[in-house]
């Protein structure tokens, strides 16, 4: 595989955001707080950062959460936009740890450290930049956004953790090449 | 799938403009919204913002049930300011004017109500010229005009590649969903969390994976057509500035510069009515 | 003169595999000629093509002895970009080809990169819409073109450079009869306009055939295994070893025990000499029969007068009506857009009608969810990556019960014997990713199976595949029919599956039902076939040369005859004991 920044990694940053914008509307609704649902792109984020590294997840982050609100929702809510790209790059910066496309995201070892990752880059994000975002540019009241920063990172972690981790695993079972398969009788 | 704002080809003044003037305007004017807080400033600007969205002959059917999205989506947010801060307004003006008395120690204040008047106008900044930028731009003109603004091209094209992959994308999503249902994977069942995600995780995965294979295919397709060959491309579909293009872009940047002046003339972003000074 | 490609003892192995993929070619491909490179799925022959565009190896990475030389150039030093000046390369998937947001920039794509000024783009593109005949479209996006019209996107792509070379990697895979003819004419005219080398790799023989091609390269696992004019090819039994389809009025010759002569050149039906063989023709003609078998057994699904439309004022259907009997098995067929998949939508309850009624058993079916009508209607899509959910067979197969909440040990019972019938229960703790294509496919149809269906709908279940996999298939959902009594329909636009597989054929066109009869009868009808976007079979202009009466019976008596010929064929092997509890297993991928 290429090492430099090569043609795949464009057209992964170009229809990984597709994906991002379609599955927008995907959203599993927790209901108490605004604007915090659980949704699934993140776990797309998080696989396809995961896959193709730091500066695809942060395109894909950025890109994908300003087109996909501009277009659903008409307004580009830019506090919450860049905490995305946040999430992408710290997910993408351990690509070779997962080894999600090698076949390796079957063990115990990357799938926990994946988790840890994702953990922590949601926590940056959410906790740390957003909230500070929204009271810098919106002056909202600091208890409003960190709670609902801290929702927001509750429901990425779990849906990243779930989804994201199914999606790691089914996808490394079925890329990764298995040469000690036997057929029975 | 709700319908998305789209690109529709009209002939106003404003369609005429180049993408370019159009993104550095609406980047400038997101950038202004977001910077001030001054209540003369932003209501200027929704002037600005709407009537813009007037010359642009918007069909209002078009972005009409985005816009009460962003209504509901705003009265939610404005509510829950209150619930969490209702004195925010009080801490931000300095002062605490109350008019009415609602239950236990909350009270309704003149400062509240003023700060979040100013919340809800800074929306409304954005929403029109949010929706005027979707409509009038050719999305063939965006990647070119990102690459002009100066961000290197490999980037600017994937934003190309994003926006002509979204209907393929979308038609393979209802797609895979609908095969998926009639094997008795539903999405919206009203099933426990954890199971829900695993029916979500059933159809996300084949959209996945036909994803990744559609990333190797355009991938061989754009080299074996040269793309990346070079330091600098070229765009068919960018549009030359012309003098109009020149005005709005001077105006856009005077506008800019005379908003955060006034904005930040008196050492706040705020604009306070109830000061003497 | 020079050859204008040139492989030299050429051996290549890719990395990931054991053995190499082509071995010790040699072969001399001179300026201005057309050839036709067939082969199997697998035999290498897509594998030589990518060779000549640098592809490989600098996309798909392996080890490469011996010597290329492209125009005095080697491809794997000039590498992808070097050589897309002089080799232009038309892939098979023309919708992941078309990269511009409009026809005009998917033309000028390569210019852009090339940074050429707009100014000369512009003259540029026009020169290149016109000869593919697109200047009409210019503005419009990807999602208003059919197949065809992408596909001469791709080709109008790499002619804005003045390519010497044209490489088009299965052209016909995904069109029409109809378009897939047009393509071939295209193919010519441009090689005649600009005077260029045409390489295509297809396994469709005889739509390619459509016009003259100078030479064919037979490969098969990785060998060259003839090179050879047309007539020459078509008179040996190169081709029915490797596995390609022979163009079916040779096929019908061989079959009258006649010995194809290439000095009478069979290349093309309208201008072989077929005096020599028409006495042949008319005795077995005589002493074959066809046989209609007539389904007598109750109606499965009757559709009637049904009518949808997405936006008003645009019908996509207007008052379609038929009945498909238990035990059929028939295919649906009219051109894209003719509302053949909104048909099947609408029986799966995906979408709702605007009017009419589906009943199934007899019974109404719209008051059920599109759940409770999946119990009962299996629909089986075209592409395997579209349904696969699971990384495992086992889950993936038994997905459908579990998410009904079938307790397990039940699952288990159905999966295990769905597997069997499917002939993959030797893979069953296998990865998906393990399988080749044609077991995925089978994948999927086990799937669906599990749940029991009353009727199958299949959206072109062999796509993308070659004769042996096409067979494979094929074979087996006609076991499952004849066996299991499983009422079958097929949405398809390959006329050899409607001819060989089928009694029965609903043509679809603009949303009516233009014909509902015997695929002999609809391929034979001119006017039938070209507003279906079929075309005629050559087996009914191989019976007018011979003055058959009526010509149209010819394609009958050979569907029987061959049918006949299969019959005997599976019952030999099934005698022979080399099943292993299922169908034909194939191999998998390495």
């Amino acid at each position: 595989m290429d090492k430099k920044f090569g043609i795949r990694e464009v057209v992964a940053m170009g229809i990984g955001t597709a994906l991002f914008v379609v599955l927008t509307m995907v959203q599993i609704p927790l209901g108490f707080v605004p604007n915090t649902a659980l949704q699934p792109r993140m776990a797309i984020l998080a696989f396809l950062a995961g896959v193709f590294g730091p500066i695809v997840g942060a395109v894909i982050g950025l890109l994908g959460h300003a087109l996909g609100d501009a277009l659903f929702y008409g307004s580009v809510w830019w506090s919450w936009v860049f905490p995305e790209a946040v999430v992408g790059v710290c997910i993408g910066l351990f690509v070779k740890k997962y080894a999600i496309k090698e076949g390796g995201f079957v063990s115990a070892t990357p799938i926990i450290f994946f988790n840890v990752v994702q953990i922590v880059a949601n926590a940056i994000a959410w906790i740390v930049v957003a909230p500070v975002l929204d009271i810098l540019v919106y002056a909202e009241p600091a208890n409003k956004v960190f709670a609902q920063g801290f929702f927001a990172f509750l429901g990425n972690i779990i849906i990243i953790g779930i989804l994201g981790t199914i999606l790691g695993i089914a996808y490394s079972k079925v890329a990764g090449k298995s040469s000690d398969l036997q057929k029975e009788d | 799938m709700t319908r998305l704002i789209s690109y529709e080809k009209k002939d106003t003044w404003i369609d005429r403009l180049s993408g370019f003037t159009k993104l550095v305007f609406f980047l400038l004017w997101c950038l202004t919204s977001a910077l001030t807080f001054d209540t003369r400033m932003l209501l200027t600007m929704i002037a600005i913002s709407f009537s813009i969205f007037a010359m642009s002959h918007t069909d209002w059917r078009q972005v009409s049930s985005v816009f009460k999205a962003v209504l509901f989506f705003m009265c939610v947010n404005l509510f829950f300011i209150f619930v969490f801060a209702p004195y925010q307004g009080c801490e931000i003006y300095g002062s605490r004017t109350e008019l009415a008395h609602l239950f236990g120690d909350v009270y309704i204040t003149r400062e509240q109500l003023f700060y979040e008047f100013n919340v809800m106008i800074k929306y409304f900044t954005i929403v029109p010229a949010v929706f005027v930028f979707l409509v009038t731009t050719d999305p063939s003109e965006l990647a070119a005009s990102i690459n002009k603004v100066g961000v290197p091209y490999t980037f600017a094209y994937s934003f190309a590649i994003a926006l002509r992959y979204i209907p393929d994308v979308q038609d393979d999503f209802s797609r895979i969903r609908n095969a998926q249902e009639a094997r008795g994977i539903e999405m919206s069942a009203k099933a426990k969390l954890i199971s829900r995600i695993k029916n979500i995780a059933s159809i996300i995965f084949p959209l996945l994976f036909s994803t990744m294979d559609r990333i190797d295919v355009v991938s061989n397709a754009m080299e074996l057509r040269g793309f990346g060959k070079k330091k600098r491309r070229t765009w068919y579909s960018y549009r030359k500035l012309k003098r109009n293009d020149y005005i709005v872009l001077v105006l856009t940047v005077l506008f800019m510069a005379a908003a955060l002046i006034i904005t930040y003339a008196d050492g706040s972003r705020f604009y306070n009515p109830w000061t003497n000074s | 003169m020079e050859p204008i490609i040139e492989f030299r003892n050429f051996t290549f192995k890719y990395k990931s595999q054991k053995e190499p993929t082509l071995y010790d070619i040699n072969l001399k491909i001179y300026p201005g000629e057309k050839v036709l490179i067939a082969g199997p799925s697998g035999s290498g022959k897509s594998t030589l093509a990518h060779c000549v565009n640098a592809l490989i190896p600098c996309s798909f990475p392996g080890k490469t002895q011996g010597e290329l030389i492209v125009k005095g150039m080697t491809p794997k030093e000039e590498g992808v970009f070097g050589m897309s000046k002089t080799v232009g390369t038309v892939l098979q998937d023309t919708n992941g080809q078309f990269i511009g947001l409009t026809v005009a920039e998917d033309l000028a794509f390569a210019l852009e990169n090339d940074a050429i000024p707009q100014d000369e783009m512009k003259k540029r593109v026009m020169e290149a819409a016109k000869v593919t005949d697109m200047t009409a479209f210019m503005h419009h996006s990807p999602s208003d073109l059919s197949g065809g019209q992408k596909q001469r996107v791709s080709m109008g792509g790499v002619l804005v450079d003045d390519v010497e070379i044209l490489l088009f990697d299965e052209p016909l895979a995904n069109l029409d009869p109809a378009t897939g003819k047009s393509t071939i004419a295209l193919i010519d005219d441009i090689m005649k306009q600009k005077n260029v080398t045409v390489l295509i790799i297809e396994h469709r023989l005889e739509d390619v055939l459509y016009k003259d091609v100078d030479r064919i390269i037979v490969v098969g696992e990785g060998r060259i295994v003839s090179d050879t004019t047309p007539d020459e090819l078509l008179a040996s039994d190169i081709l029915i070893r490797e596995g390609i389809r022979e163009p079916l009025y040779v096929t019908a010759l061989k079959h009258t025990g006649a010995k194809i002569r290439p000095e009478d050149h069979p290349q093309h039906i309208e201008t072989m000499d077929v005096s020599k063989y028409v006495s042949g023709v008319r005795e077995w003609f005589e002493s074959t029969r066809s046989e209609h078998p007539v389904l007598t057994t109750p109606p499965a699904l009757e559709v009637k007068d049904l009518k949808f439309s997405y936006t008003e004022g645009e019908p996509v259907l207007q008052g379609v009506s038929f009945t498909i009997r238990k035990g059929e098995m028939l295919s649906l067929v009219g051109r894209n857009g003719a509302g053949k998949s909104t048909l099947s939508s609408l029986i799966c309850g995906f979408i709702k009608p605007d009017a009419g009624e589906i009943l199934l058993n007899g019974e109404d079916i719209s008051p059920l969810s599109i759940k409770e009508r999946g119990e009962r209607i299996g629909l089986v899509m075209q592409s395997p990556g579209q349904m696969i959910s699971k990384p495992m067979i086992r889950e993936e197969v038994g997905l459908g019960l579990a998410v009904r909440g079938v307790p397990e040990d039940e699952i288990n019972k159905r999966v295990d014997e769905t597997l069997k019938i499917c002939g993959l229960y030797p893979f069953r703790n296998w990865p998906v990713g393990a399988l080749s294509f044609g077991q995925k496919k089978r994948v999927t149809i086990a799937s669906i199976l599990v749940m029991q269906p009353e009727i199958m709908i299949l959206d072109e279940p062999t796509a993308g595949q070659d004769y042996r996999h096409y067979t494979e298939v094929m074979e087996f959902l006609k076991k499952l029919n004849e066996d299991m009594g499983l009422t079958i329909m097929m949405i398809t636009h390959d006329m050899h599956l409607m001819l060989e597989y089928t009694d029965r054929a609903l043509v679809l066109t603009d949303g009516t039902l233009i014909a509902d009869a015997a695929p002999s009868e609809i391929l034979t009808d001119e006017s039938i076939a070209d507003r279906a976007y079929l075309k005629k079979t050559s087996l009914y202009d191989l019976a007018v040369k011979c003055g058959i009466e009526p010509p149209s019976e010819f394609a009958d008596h050979f569907i029987s005859y061959e049918r006949k010929l299969r019959e005997n064929e599976s019952r030999e092997t099934e005698a022979s004991g080399a099943q292993t509890g299922g169908i034909t297993t194939g191999e998998a991928d390495s």
